[in-house]
């Protein structure tokens, strides 16, 4: 249980910071246009010369990891609706870590997340 | 003439919908986007499957010392299916990465939240695990949390 919670931790804090730096990082090479293997082999060059994309795949991969071992425990079809945590995690660091100011609407569409969540966790036998 | 073309270019933003003529450019972004999303919406969801048929091959993960350690490590990079699921979320990766180089995070949301319904359903036909009813509640309610995380504006920043 405990082993499982950690897990879920490691999951949603490293998932939610890796995908905020890569969204970062894609932000800043700007958006692709051209598609033909040459360039895009190109473009993933210019990804790799932008640290926040480093620090994003590192969490990432610390991420995918733990879902490994998460997988090897309990079933898909609860590990991958728990961690839809991501989203409270998002909201929360929104708001707390780059000061943006989450709408109520938001923060509706955060707690169906949480009730629904808390449904899945319970549902686990 | 050209100075129009110039001026629906500029104001594409503004009416998407109301220069048809002018849409090429338009168009194509529409289908890269909805094409991109579709393997978004594929690959997730069967990436994870398949990552989770390859660890209940290799069993619970136990860390008491070093060389179990190295012995789950070795079972799991040599498991074909981890690979195809490796494979799959790779796909989804790239695509993701791609699309949101130009499209709202908020916009590509909504797929997401599809595969939270695609998993289980995966998981349950495919799998054949049990899925309890009180799951599919929640399964739903993430579902519904999700879109209407979807719908809210993207950026609250701006304005101070």
């Amino acid at each position: 249980m405990l082993k499982e919670l950690v897990l879920l931790f490691l999951i949603v804090f490293a998932g939610t910071g890796g995908e905020l730096c890569v969204t970062r990082a894609m932000k800043k090479i700007g958006e692709v246009k051209d598609f033909r293997p040459a360039s895009l082999v190109q473009t993933i060059f210019r990804v790799l010369g932008v640290g926040w994309m480093w620090l994003g795949v590192a969490l990432m991969a610390l991420a995918f990891f733990s879902l490994l071992g998460m997988l090897s425990l309990e079933s898909v079809s609860f590990v991958v609706p728990v961690t839809a945590l991501n989203y409270v995690a998002g909201a929360l660091g929104g708001k707390f870590f780059l000061g943006e100011r989450v709408m109520g609407r938001r923060w509706a569409g955060v707690f169906l997340v949480c009730i629904g969540v808390t449904c899945v966790f319970f549902s686990r036998r | 003439m050209s100075s129009s073309k110039l001026t629906v270019e500029e104001r594409e933003d503004m009416a998407p919908m109301s220069t048809p003529r002018h849409n090429n450019a338009h168009s194509g972004r529409h289908f890269k986007t909805y094409f991109l999303i579709l393997l978004v919406i594929i690959f997730s969801p069967l990436g994870n499957v398949l990552l989770s048929s390859g660890m209940k091959e290799v069993g619970p993960m136990t860390f008491h010392s070093a060389s179990q350690f190295f012995g789950v490590f070795a079972q799991v990079f040599t498991s074909g299916a981890i690979w195809l699921g490796i494979a799959s979320l790779f796909v989804y990766f790239i695509s993701y990465m791609l699309v949101l180089s130009w499209a709202d995070y908020s916009y590509v949301q909504p797929a997401t939240a599809m595969g939270y319904v695609i998993v289980a359903l995966l998981g349950h036909f495919v799998l054949h695990e049990t899925v309890t009813p009180l799951r599919w509640i929640g399964i739903s309610l993430i579902f519904l949390g999700v879109l209407v995380v979807g719908h809210t504006p993207p950026r609250t920043t701006e304005h101070r």
